[in-house]
């Protein structure tokens, strides 16, 4: 082994953070610069969805709320495009890719928030279930996406938090906003279980990434806990979860759930979600609709930098 | 021209007067301007900060980690320059 890798492989081993200019294989930066670009789109993307209600959204409150939240994703999708181009990745490369639809982003994103109460559910069950995974990338082996990850995590916690919130309210409300919230549970609750991947006997990169530190847990175990932290939350609101398998495990000490649509998750991954054509539209749409912006800051710096030479 | 990322800036948070300027991450702007407006949008969206100072990352001179050995081993002979390097008696008090 290169002496390199050999000091590379220490510093993994002693949980020594690895930073941009250190050295370190090659597929390990191509690795991460895959992760952080797709989890900086799905930032991007995440904002769709919920943007779709800023208009709509049934009181002044509730439109703060939800355009504080939206401008922060935008936020965290800058701090992860920050953190890839620590890696040499480059920011209108990866989201041109986006574009391009040759990379990824969260499947999640390709489901529609048909109502009101679909935004109070995103933000406390998609939200909930990103923390989790985000909680345990504080602690990824490199550095700058770690710092991010720390950031994000912080403000994450208010997404969450206000989306309990907004789900209470209607838990407490007419029967018509019950039946409204659990209908956005029942549409909800898997594709949620699906945003941590594929089971762990059929994802085929996360041992390299365990390996090396850069995912602390396995898709399944953040599933998991996410299953078990949920629970009593859906049962405090009075709703109940679609998955008529779900049942306490006393000697697992957990909730074992139903068995997961791995086949619809991969119909949304090639690109035939309900969604996935629209949400590429309209950041395209976004991106053309810009231009001019992008030319007229170069425009002014120009100009601005020859009346000061 | 369009479709070349405008320049990265360097962006350093003073969250409360008499503190250190801190590293917080980096933005884009197409001019210094304008990396101060987006790392204002970006880093203080919740009073993190009460001054901000943002420097094109071009312009950074920054000490290499693979000389890192070299670069600062005329510090780790020298022990005495720490103040846990004298031992003084358990009745002398205010040291």
């Amino acid at each position: 082994m290169p002496l390199d890798n050999i000091a590379f492989e220490a510093k993994i081993e002693k949980d020594i953070p690895i930073e941009a200019k250190n050295w370190m294989p090659e597929k390990y930066r191509k690795t991460l610069i895959r992760q952080i670009g797709q989890h900086a789109h799905s930032e991007i993307i995440g904002m769709l969805p919920e943007a779709n209600w800023i208009t709509r959204a049934p009181s002044l409150r509730r439109k703060a709320i939800l355009l504080a939240k939206v401008q922060d994703e935008a936020g965290h999708g800058m701090y992860l495009y920050s953190a890839a181009e620590t890696l040499g990745g480059d920011r209108n490369d990866l989201y041109q890719k986006l574009l391009k639809g040759e990379m990824k982003y969260s499947s999640i994103f390709n489901y529609p928030t048909l109502n009101w109460a679909d935004i109070g559910v995103v933000g406390w069950l998609v939200d909930g279930a990103a923390i989790l995974n985000q909680v345990a990338l504080c602690r990824t082996s490199y550095g700058p996406y770690a710092r991010a990850m720390v950031k994000i995590c912080k403000e994450e916690s208010f997404h969450q938090r206000q989306g309990f919130e907004a789900v209470s309210v209607l838990a407490k409300g007419t029967q018509a906003q019950k039946e409204m919230l659990q209908d956005a549970i029942n549409r909800w609750w898997w594709p949620v279980l699906k945003m941590f991947g594929p089971s762990d006997d059929n994802s085929p990169n996360s041992e390299q990434s365990i390996a090396w530190k850069i995912k602390r847990l396995t898709n399944d175990e953040l599933r998991q806990k996410f299953v078990n932290n949920t629970v009593h939350q859906v049962e405090a609101l009075k709703m109940t979860i679609p998955d008529p398998d779900l049942k306490w495990n006393e000697a697992g000490n957990q909730f074992d759930h139903g068995e997961i649509d791995w086949v619809e998750f991969m119909e949304v991954i090639k690109g035939n979600g309900i969604c996935n054509h629209e949400r590429i539209q309209a950041k395209q749409r976004a991106w053309d609709d810009g231009e001019w912006v992008r030319e007229a800051g170069v425009a002014h710096a120009a100009k601005h930098n020859k009346q000061v030479a | 021209m369009t479709s070349m990322n405008w320049p990265l800036y360097e962006v350093f948070l003073q969250s409360k007067q008499g503190l250190d300027h801190k590293h917080v991450g980096s933005v884009r702007g197409a001019d210094d301007q304008s990396a101060l407006e987006g790392a204002r949008d970006l880093y203080t969206r919740r009073t993190e900060g009460v001054s901000i100072w943002v420097v094109k990352s071009s312009l950074i001179t920054a000490s290499q980690p693979c000389d890192r050995g070299a670069f600062f081993e005329p510090s780790e002979d020298k022990i005495y320059r720490h103040a846990s390097f004298y031992s003084i008696p358990s009745n002398i008090k205010h040291m």
